[in-house]
């Protein structure tokens, strides 16, 4: 690699010298990466299978079937109100394994760092990632470092991916919605994405508002335990926000879906943010959100569930699956007029997560 | 919020709503001149609620769907350039131009910026000031004080690499137009609100009398929308023609002294080309000649135009309130928002992109 031959990023490694931004050094494989890693990554995400600091894991195999899931996170700016890209990012891989009915286990996290970035703020996010890990009881366990020129990368992008073992018997997903079926919202939408929005610096824009970026794990678990079967689909909104789950599910399940814009749980400021800015909350991302597809007659008991846990405090059940036209996503107004979702057609914020 | 919840309430609404289908004894053409009146109708559902005799059609209200095709060009033309960083509304991105639209030029390589106001793009050029910062400045009168201010502060600042390139419209030229055409049916008005907050009513006054149409000034609420077209129901209904406001929370008749004020320290009328309507007479603003110095289509040569490509678009008799999108043969068919054929389909407040968004899916098959 033409980075590694590049001596102009290299620094003496001495005690009292060490510098105090990532050098190209810092991702050469050599004495400053080792430190890099031991003073920083294994420090905050020691664990036996990465202290072995091999090139690999080697993890127990599960009994059962394993889901594997990987994302890669590029938001800017890094911190947001709420969070900041580590928690995002282990996050982030953690709902995708719990949406598929996993319990998470193990994740491997990959770093891609512009020179001259501050290693106080990398040593924020790695200890956000471990706390974020430690909270949803994963270990990180395999980690990758590469840093690449000034001009090269904006600041930092991470890829987490992870490892679960399903939890649950029956297939699940967007092929597997049935008519009648009620769809749940776990809590208010939008909030990620106006909150990241508001930091834009070239946007103007400020606000109260705050990431929802959580892990899941408790709550798809709570759920999948008490109704089981009943649940036919689980997905967190992520990019392209309610809109583009709802349009995605209707479409791989041939079915039409109904909502109540009233039941639709919207803060007033995301609201607010979105009349400004020209936004349709229903489009903007969340990051600790959870959509639930489930047979009516459990629908009760499974919105007392998400209620039950503080991250579904606000939970509601928000439209049908039902009769009409296979793919078409629909939505009653308070007024009692009645329009369509379409898919989103391009990102409205780009770099969101 | 609880403010503009009581122009959200259902119930409220509701009883609007009954009035106007007590009111109405025939059929009446209302159009709505502004297209995120047209985008909250429909979004709201309220076109589905109204009486079937009262028609409302959609106006020319949507500043980028009325930007002419060689401003466009200008545009693209400039955002290529290497010293430029071209600052514009995300709407302008996805316009086609006569070859190709802002986006093609960022993925090639122009510094294209998405800003939600003018003053972001000074302070862009305050930061950046190795390279020519360009602004477009497209609006109706809603925008343009921003623009004028936009301009006062880079003066200010002595900012010589911040220039704007204009094509602000005027909308009651485009009523005056529209009223004169042979294709005409509107019978009454809902005026832009946000529009009257800045210039007042007065200039509707003699639309009203010289043309015999009622006009309302209509907000953009649920409740704000339904009382709009109470007003012009009622008005047609008693055989009145006077502008009338039902946004008075927001407009008052003499509109916004300052903002005018700074409008016109800045900028002159002009005659203006509307895209898909052609040219009106006195109907935007240019820059005044001593601002020449940040009137990017003096800086900068502008490239040759040959005119708009021929397409099967039909914006300009959409913006006229002549044919609704549906009736488009291409209408979400060769025509949807990844394949936009004119600019109606991709704005914020475009009447195609409201029907495509609202009412027709692009999956399988068409709305109810």
């Amino acid at each position: 690699m033409d980075d590694e031959l590049d001596a102009s990023g290299w620094r003496c490694a001495l005690p009292g010298a060490a510098p105090r931004t990532v050098q190209m050094g810092h991702g050469s494989g050599g004495r400053m990466m080792s430190e890099l890693i031991s003073t920083l990554f294994q420090r905050h995400f020691s664990n036996p299978f990465l202290d072995a600091l091999d090139d690999g894991a080697t993890l127990p195999a599960p009994a059962g079937r394993l889901v594997y899931s990987t994302d890669s996170y590029v938001v800017d700016p890094l911190f947001f109100p709420g969070g900041n890209i580590g928690d995002l990012a282990v996050n982030g891989t953690i709902n995708d394994l719990c949406m598929c009915g996993a319990t998470p286990l193990y994740l491997s996290a990959g770093f891609i760092i512009e020179e001259g970035f501050p290693l106080d703020e990398l040593e924020q996010i790695v200890h956000s990632m471990a706390e974020a890990a430690r909270g949803a009881n994963t270990l990180i366990v395999s980690g990758d470092t590469k840093v690449v020129d000034k001009g090269k990368a904006d600041r930092l992008f991470i890829n987490t991916s992870g490892i679960g073992v399903l939890s649950i018997q029956h297939a699940m997903g967007s092929h597997h919605l049935r008519r009648g079926d009620a769809i749940l919202l776990s809590g208010p939408i939008g909030d990620h994405g106006m909150a990241v929005l508001s930091q834009r610096q070239d946007l103007g824009f400020s606000s109260t508002l705050r990431s929802d970026t959580a892990a899941l794990h408790e709550m798809s678990a709570a759920l999948l335990r008490a109704c089981g079967e009943a649940v036919h689909a689980l997905r967190d909104p992520t990019r392209g926000g309610l809109a583009a789950v709802l349009n995605e599910f209707a479409r791989a399940s041939h079915v039409a879906i109904e909502l109540q814009e009233a039941a639709i749980p919207v803060r007033p400021q995301v609201a607010a943010a979105c009349d400004v800015l020209g936004l349709d909350p229903l489009y903007i991302a969340n990051e600790g959100k959870m959509v639930v597809v489930v047979a009516a007659e459990r629908a009760q008991a499974a919105l007392d569930v998400l209620r039950g846990d503080p991250l579904g405090a606000a939970a509601e059940r928000i439209g049908e699956v039902c009769a009409g036209n296979p793919g078409q996503v629909s939505m009653h107004t308070p007024l009692g007029g009645w329009r369509i979702i379409d898919q989103p057609y391009s990102d409205p914020l780009p770099r969101i997560c | 919020m609880k403010e503009l919840a009581r122009f959200r309430d259902p119930a409220v609404a509701q009883r609007v709503l009954r009035e106007i289908h007590e009111t109405l004894s025939k059929p009446r053409v209302i159009m709505e001149i502004c297209g995120g009146q047209t985008h909250a109708l429909l979004r709201h559902g309220i076109d589905q609620l109204l009486p079937a005799g009262l028609e409302l059609v959609h106006g020319p209200g949507c500043p980028v769907c009325v930007t002419p095709v060689e401003i466009i060009d200008q545009a693209i033309a400039l955002a290529a350039r290497p010293q430029v960083v071209f600052t514009t509304f995300g709407d302008m991105m996805r316009v086609p131009g006569s070859g190709k639209d802002l986006l093609t030029v960022k993925s090639e390589g122009g510094d294209v910026r998405i800003v939600y106001s003018p003053l972001d793009a000074v302070a862009i050029a305050r930061s950046n000031r190795d390279r020519k910062v360009v602004f477009l400045a497209i609006g109706f009168e809603t925008t343009a004080p921003n623009t004028a201010l936009a301009v006062a502060q880079a003066h200010r600042e002595r900012l010589d690499n911040f220039s704007l390139l204009v094509s602000h419209m005027l909308v009651p030229p485009a009523m005056r137009a529209l009223l004169q055409s042979p294709l005409n049916r509107v019978q009454a008005f809902l005026a832009a609100g946000h529009v009257c907050a800045v210039t007042g009513w007065q200039p509707y006054e003699r639309i009203a009398e010289e043309f015999g149409v009622p006009i309302v000034v209509t907000g953009f609420e649920t409740v704000d929308l339904l009382r709009g077209i109470l007003g012009a129901v009622r008005q047609l209904e008693t055989g009145e023609a006077r502008v009338e406001n039902a946004y008075e929370r927001i407009v008052k008749k003499e509109g916004n002294p300052a903002a005018l004020q700074q409008i016109h320290r800045v900028f002159e009328v002009c005659d203006r080309s509307w895209r898909g309507i052609g040219v009106l007479p006195e109907s935007g603003w240019r820059l005044r000649p001593e601002w020449a110095a940040f009137d990017a289509d003096k800086l900068f040569p502008a490239p040759g135009f040959a005119g708009p490509a021929v397409t099967e678009c039909i914006s300009g008799l959409i913006l006229q309130g002549a044919k609704k999108p549906p009736q488009c043969p291409a209408f979400a068919v060769r025509c949807t928002p990844q394949t936009p054929l004119g600019a109606t389909m991709v704005s914020g407040e475009g009447a195609c992109a409201a029907y495509y968004r609202y009412r027709k899916s692009s999956g399988d098959g068409h709305g109810r």
